[in-house]
C-alpha cells in the first residue's frame, strides 16, 4: 500500500496505562494528539503517516510525467487537477503527522536522504499515455481499498485526513478508468497501449499491498491498536476480485494466465507477484528509484532560497509592522 | 535559526451559512500568505466562502486529563435538552 | 496582409493571441507540478495553471468557431505549428528557476488583468462574457504573483538576486504586450478590443508600484523583444514546448483520446 511493511515499535510503557489505552481504542475512541499514548503508538503512526505523504508526493511524479503531453486540453486539465491532489494528500498526511511531534522538513529530509520509503510502486516507468489511465484506475483504485477502512483509524488527525483524501480519491479512479476505456475503445494503437499499461502495472499494483503479513507481529500489534485495518492479503484479494470484470469490461486480455474463479472460495485465484523484484524495488534497485529521489531532491534544494525568501519577507514585515505600532 | 514556515490552522465557512469549521492546517510565512495558501489548497472544490487562519501556536487547547471535570458535569444536566420533556402532541408546535 | 484583413479574420487572429498566450503560459507554469519549493506553492501553480487552461478552451473554441472550419479548440491547440502561433514571446520563454517562474507570471498577469478589464466591455458579447469569467482567476493569480515578487524581491540577498535577474532577463519580453499592428486597428474599430498601446500606463503605473515594494530596479532599455503576436519569429522555445504538447495527437492522427 502507500505505506508498506511498516514496522511496529515495541512498546516499553506503563502496562497499566497501556491497558487503558488499549481499552480506548477498543471501544472505538479517537486518540487524539494530546492524549497520552504508547511510545511504540507514536513512533509506529509517523513512520506510517509519513511514508504514505511521502508516497503521495513522489506519486505526483511519474503521472506528472505527462501532463505536458496530454493529447487533449480536457484530459492536461483533469490530469493536472489529479496530480495536484496528490501534492494536497501529501499535505493533508503531513499536517497530520506533525501533530505527533515532527516537522514536515524533518520527515522530508528523511525522504531524501532515503531514511524514510515510499510507496513500491512509484518506482515504475509511466511509458505511454493509457499509463495515466492505469494509474488512476488501479494504482488509485489499490490505493482506495487501503484508505477506505482506514478512515475509522484510532488517530484522529490521520482518522480526518483519510477522510478528506478519500472523498477526493473516487474522482481519481474514475478519471482513470474514463481515461483507459476511451484507449481500449480506440484505435488499435490506442487498444495496444492499454493493454501494455495493464501487463505492466497488474502485478506491481499487486505488490502494492505488501507480501503477506498473517503472521506478522508488526501487523497484529498495528491492527490491535487500529492503524491498520485489514490484512495485506485480504485488501489484496479483494482488489483482484473487484478488478477482474473491470479488466473484462474493457475487452483487454487478463494480465495473468493464473486468473481464474474459483467457485469454492467465492474469489478469483490469481498468481503471486514476484517477491524478489518487490525486494529489489525496496531496496532502491526498481527502475525509477533513483530518478525520483533525485527529483524530489532537486525540487528541495533548488526551492531552498524561495522558502527562506519569502519567510524572510515575513519577518522584515512583521518587524516594520511592531516598529510602527 | 530553524528556517521552516510556521504551522496554520484553517477556518472555512462554506456556502450555507455555518460557522468556521476546522478544515486542517498547513504552512506559510505569514497570515496572509496562509490565506492565500489555505484558498489554494482548502477550496478546490468549491468548498468555502470565507477563510480564518490561526498561527497553530497560539492556539490554546483544553488539557487531556481535564476531560472528566470539563465535560462530565454536563451529562447529568439533562433537562438542558428538549426531549427531556414530555409535552402531549395536542399542544402543538413548541 | 493589411489591405486584405476582413473583420473576422482579424477578430480571429486576436482570439489566438489571447487563447495562445494562455495555452502557452499554462503549458509553462503546468510544468512545475511536482517539482515546485514547497506544496502550497506546487498546489498554487496548478491552480493558476488549471485557470489558464479554462480560458483557453474557451478562447480557442470561439477562434474556432470564428474560423467556421469545423474546427476545435482542440485542433488549433494541437495542429498548428510554429508559425502559427500567436503568443507573445514572454509566455514561451523556459521557466529556467522558481524566480523568473513567477516574474514571468506576475508581468503577465498585470497586462492580463488590465486587458481583461477592458474586454468586459466589448461590443462582442462572446468576448465580454470570457473576459468576465477569466478577470476573476485572474485578479487572484495577479493577487499571488504580485505578492509572491514582493516577498522573494524583498527576502533574503539571495531571493533578491534572483528575482532581479528575472526581471533584467525578461523585462525585453515586456513591450510586445502593448505593441499595435492592423490586427488590433480593426479590434479598436469594431469595439471589440483595446489599443495594446493604451494599456500601457496603467501597467507601468501597477508594474512600478509593486517592484519598487519588492526593491527591484526596473531595466532602463525599452528595446523589446517582437515577434510572436504576429507570428513572424518566435523563440526556438517554442517549437519545443509544441513538440511534447502535440506529440500524441500528432503520432496518432484522427485518435479519440
Amino acid at each position: 500500500m502507500y505505506a508498506q511493511m511498516v514496522k511496529s515499535e515495541a512498546s516499553t510503557d506503563d502496562p497499566e496505562k497501556l491497558a487503558a489505552f488499549q481499552a480506548r481504542i477498543d471501544a472505538g475512541e479517537k486518540i487524539e494528539p494530546k492524549d497520552w499514548m504508547p511510545v511504540g503508538y507514536r513512533k509506529t503512526l509517523i513512520r506510517q503517516i509519513g511514508q504514505h505523504a511521502h508516497s503521495e508526493i513522489v506519486g505526483q511524479l511519474p503521472e506528472g510525467n505527462w501532463i505536458t503531453r496530454a493529447p487533449t486540453l480536457e484530459r492536461k486539465a483533469i490530469l493536472l487537477a489529479k496530480v495536484q491532489d496528490e501534492a494536497g494528500h501529501g499535505l493533508y498526511l503531513y499536517c497530520a503527522a506533525e501533530t505527533l511531534g515532527v516537522s514536515r522538513d524533518e520527515l522530508t529530509e528523511m525522504l531524501l536522504d532515503g531514511r524514510m520509503k515510499y510507496s513500491s510502486i512509484f518506482n515504475y516507468p509511466t511509458l505511454n499515455w493509457a499509463d495515466m489511465g492505469a494509474v488512476g484506475w488501479l494504482v488509485d483504485g489499490a490505493a482506495i481499498l487501503n484508505q477506505v477502512p482506514l478512515q475509522r483509524t484510532s488517530f484522529g488527525p490521520y482518522s480526518r485526513a483519510m477522510i478528506r483524501v478519500c472523498k477526493e480519491e473516487s474522482f481519481h479512479a474514475r478519471q482513470g478508468f474514463d481515461a483507459i476505456r476511451k484507449m481500449a475503445e480506440g484505435t488499435p494503437a490506442q487498444k495496444k497501449m492499454a493493454q501494455d499499461a495493464v501487463n505492466r502495472l497488474w502485478f506491481p499494483a499487486l505488490m502494492m499491498f505488501g507480501p503477506s503479513d498473517a503472521d506478522s507481529v508488526h501487523s497484529t500489534q498495528s491492527m490491535a491498536w487500529k492503524i491498520k485495518m485489514n490484512t495485506n492479503d485480504e485488501l489484496r484479494q479483494k482488489f483482484v476480485d473487484q478488478t477482474v470484470p473491470q479488466i473484462e469490461f474493457l475487452k483487454l486480455d487478463l494480465p495473468d494466465p493464473g486468473i481464474k474463479w474459483n467457485e469454492e472460495r467465492g474469489h478469483y485465484d490469481y498468481s503471486d507477484p514476484d517477491w524478489s523484484e518487490f525486494f529489489d524495488v525496496i531496496k532502491g534497485n526498481g527502475p525509477c528509484n533513483t530518478d525520483r529521489l533525485a527529483a524530489r531532491n532537486k525540487a528541495w534544494k533548488d526551492g531552498q532560497w524561495v522558502r527562506d525568501g519569502l519567510l524572510a519577507h515575513a519577518r522584515k514585515k512583521a518587524a516594520r509592522k511592531h516598529a510602527a505600532e | 535559526m530553524k528556517n521552516e514556515w510556521p504551522l496554520w490552522e484553517i477556518f472555512i465557512r462554506g456556502q450555507h451559512g455555518m460557522s468556521h469549521r476546522h478544515v486542517g492546517s498547513l504552512h506559510a510565512p505569514d497570515a496572509e500568505m496562509a490565506i492565500k495558501n489555505a484558498r489554494d489548497v482548502y477550496t478546490r472544490r468549491n468548498e468555502g466562502v470565507s477563510i480564518w487562519v490561526v498561527e497553530a501556536n497560539n492556539i490554546t487547547a483544553s488539557s487531556p486529563s481535564d476531560k472528566g471535570p470539563l465535560y462530565e458535569p454536563s451529562e447529568s444536566k439533562v433537562y438542558r435538552h428538549p426531549t427531556f420533556f414530555d409535552i402531549p402532541e395536542e399542544v402543538g408546535a413548541l | 496582409m493589411a489591405a486584405t484583413l476582413t473583420k473576422d479574420e482579424a477578430l480571429f487572429q486576436f482570439l489566438l493571441r489571447m487563447g495562445d498566450n494562455t495555452l502557452i503560459l499554462g503549458h509553462r507554469v503546468s510544468e512545475w507540478c511536482g517539482h515546485a519549493p514547497v506544496l502550497e506553492e506546487d498546489i498554487a501553480l496548478a491552480n493558476t495553471a488549471l485557470d489558464l487552461i479554462g480560458q483557453t478552451q474557451m478562447w480557442l473554441g470561439l477562434a474556432a468557431e470564428v474560423q467556421g472550419d469545423e474546427k476545435s479548440a482542440d485542433d488549433l491547440a494541437f495542429l498548428r505549428d510554429v508559425w502559427d502561433f500567436r503568443n507573445v514571446l514572454l509566455v514561451e520563454v523556459p521557466n529556467e528557476d522558481f524566480g523568473r517562474t513567477l516574474m514571468r507570471q506576475f508581468l503577465f498577469d498585470a497586462w492580463h488583468s488590465i486587458q481583461l478589464g477592458h474586454l468586459m466591455t466589448s461590443s462582442d458579447d462572446r468576448i465580454a462574457a470570457i473576459a468576465a469569467k477569466a478577470s476573476k482567476e485572474v485578479a487572484y493569480h495577479l493577487e499571488r504573483s504580485a505578492d509572491t515578487v514582493v516577498g522573494l524581491g524583498d527576502g533574503t540577498a539571495e531571493s533578491h538576486g534572483f528575482m532581479q535577474a528575472a526581471l533584467d532577463y525578461l523585462w525585453p519580453y515586456v513591450g510586445e504586450m502593448f505593441s499595435s499592428d492592423d490586427v488590433d486597428a480593426a479590434m479598436v474599430k469594431a469595439g471589440i478590443a483595446p489599443d495594446p498601446a493604451s494599456l500601457r500606463a496603467d501597467f507601468d503605473a501597477l508594474v512600478g508600484r509593486v517592484l519598487a515594494d519588492a526593491t527591484l530596479n526596473i531595466p532602463e532599455s525599452t528595446f523589446a523583444h517582437k515577434g510572436g503576436r504576429t507570428g513572424a519569429m518566435h523563440t526556438e522555445h517554442l517549437g519545443h514546448l509544441l513538440t511534447h504538447m502535440q506529440w500524441l495527437q500528432r503520432a496518432y492522427p484522427g485518435a479519440n483520446w
